[in-house]
């Protein structure tokens, strides 16, 4: 019986309870990034954003989530309804499932994998297939048009996210994510942060560029440009599926986040490891680098209009699949011949 | 020369950046909302709101059932039926106004000889039900009570360009 406890009822328990850990304050965390998003962009269009429900409004992502659930689920009579359904539930689990591989702090991981960015790499790509099964099963014009946008421009972006993270990961020389930001511990020349933020700096932009449109933020929103398809693959979509694909959007903003933080920010490293720095835990230094990359998302949001969309695939095709395929050789000659 | 600067600027996102900056200083800069149920903005006495049946001082109603604002109204939102009182002077019987057909015009308040049917300063009238805004003769009577000190302060307000 003992046996029985330790080795198998425990070990699940133990990981339930990590993923509890982590799914519960990476919710409440999606929640207050629509509220965070809101009042940041109505700051900088000279507006206050919502500021009634609750002390600075701070109660409106539950209003919000309460107003949602309360409505109800319209499924188009020419939709394939369990598709349809189905879709959503898609997007929103991918974007939680890819929390699996990442680690919070030294040690604070669910699963600690040796292929960890491989991972991350296949889960953001299967991404795709969410907005895609919406998009057919809506059996409408608009989300059909946003869904084959949306296909095109993440297999686009994806092409150079997998040159930049094999750029990061030749200079960290392992694929484990843990291991990779331990890596970045190493001060650069002695002084400067060894986040490799400071080596790859253009690789950074690109692959925050990237990141904005495989999360199909703006300036890259096409699949769900208001002024041309109404909401793109979203447009039939009401109530809790409706939450959902918003929550699996927001939720995939955090994760993009947290994996341009763990390959460029030095994950949970704090800036020096002296001592006003290091008396912050790893997962709370973590969690002001993601804030910081999301506050870059919706500043860029608040500040460009969209992209056209052969702007787009042009920019994605031919100016940064050759310059991170040239960062990519230009790394791999220095790491050889230094 | 102007090849590579053109290259150097756009692949160093000067203007990206520039625009950033310009919504960061924006971000600090004053905000500009109205908090709008708890401040309210300025309206002028010509403001054109709510529908108001005004009294004399003494009580008597003004309406004398000319039915010219009946007549003028474009939206047909006016129905007045008249016959004359015990006393014999000229008195409306039912007097109707459709809130929500009306187009808030003003043509019946301008069209009226003795400042009977104003439109008022109120614009918060929102109802659940549309039965609600079918306004009778009780309902703008009582209106032009309530409103009664603003609406004639309004008048004498805008009398010197009439």
């Amino acid at each position: 019986m003992l046996e029985l406890w330790h080795g198998y009822v425990w070990p699940f328990l133990w990981i339930v309870i990590k993923i509890f850990l982590l799914l519960l304050p990476l919710l409440l965390a999606v929640a207050y990034l629509t509220y965070a998003e809101r009042r940041i962009i109505g700051a900088m269009q000279l507006r206050k954003g919502p500021n009634v429900v609750g002390w600075f409004g701070l109660l409106q992502p539950i209003a919000d989530a309460l107003k949602l659930l309360t409505k109800e689920i319209v499924i188009p009579s020419g939709a394939s309804p369990v598709v349809f359904l189905l879709a959503p539930m898609v997007t929103f689990s991918l974007a939680m499932v890819a929390w699996a591989v990442i680690p919070v702090d030294a040690g604070l991981v669910i699963s600690d994998i040796n292929v960890g960015i491989l991972y991350l790499f296949a889960i953001s790509s299967l991404g795709v297939y969410g907005v895609v099964m919406a998009g057919w099963a809506s059996n409408s014009r608009y989300a059909f048009l946003g869904a084959m946008r949306s296909a095109a421009q993440m297999v686009s972006y994806e092409v150079s996210i997998g040159f930049i993270m094999i750029t990061v990961l030749m200079t960290a020389g392992t694929l484990n994510l843990s291991e990779l930001v331990l890596a970045q511990s190493e001060p650069l020349f002695g002084f400067l942060p060894g986040w490799y933020l400071i080596p790859h700096f253009p690789m950074f932009i690109v692959f925050f560029i990237s990141v904005l449109a495989e999360t199909n933020r703006h300036p890259f929103d096409l699949p769900e440009a208001e002024s041309e398809l109404v909401a793109g693959f979203m447009t039939e979509y009401s109530s809790m599926p409706f939450a959902l694909f918003f929550l699996g959007e927001y939720a995939n903003m955090i994760m993009m986040s947290a994996v341009v933080t763990i390959l460029f920010l030095g994950g949970w490293l704090p800036p020096y490891d002296i001592s006003p720095f290091n008396y912050l835990p790893g997962f709370v230094w973590f969690s002001i680098k993601i804030a910081f990359c999301l506050f870059l998302f919706i500043w860029v949001r608040a500040t460009f209009p969209r992209y056209r969309y052969d702007q787009l695939m042009r920019l994605g095709w031919k100016i940064f699949l050759p310059f991170s395929l040239f960062w990519l050789i230009l790394t791999a000659f220095i790491i050889v011949y230094k | 020369m102007s090849f590579l600067d053109k290259t150097a600027r756009s692949f160093l996102l000067s203007e990206l950046f520039g625009g950033m900056w310009l919504t960061i200083k924006y971000m600090f800069a004053k905000k500009v909302t109205l908090n709008y149920p708890f401040e309210k903005g300025p309206l002028s006495p010509r403001f054109r709101g709510e529908h108001a049946l005004r009294r004399y001082p003494n009580g008597e109603e003004r309406c004398i059932a000319c039915k010219l604002c009946e007549a003028i109204c474009p939206a047909q939102a006016i129905t007045i039926e008249a016959s004359s009182r015990d006393d014999g002077s000229r008195r409306t019987t039912r007097y109707d106004i459709d809130m929500t057909k009306c187009i808030y015009c003003g043509f019946c308040e301008e069209s009226c000889p003795v400042d009977a049917i104003v439109e008022g300063p109120n614009f918060e009238f929102a109802t659940e039900t549309h039965e609600e805004l079918l306004y009778n003769k009780d309902k703008l009577l009582s209106n032009g009570e309530k409103w009664e000190s603003l609406l004639a302060k309004r008048i004498e307000l805008d009398l010197p360009y009439r």
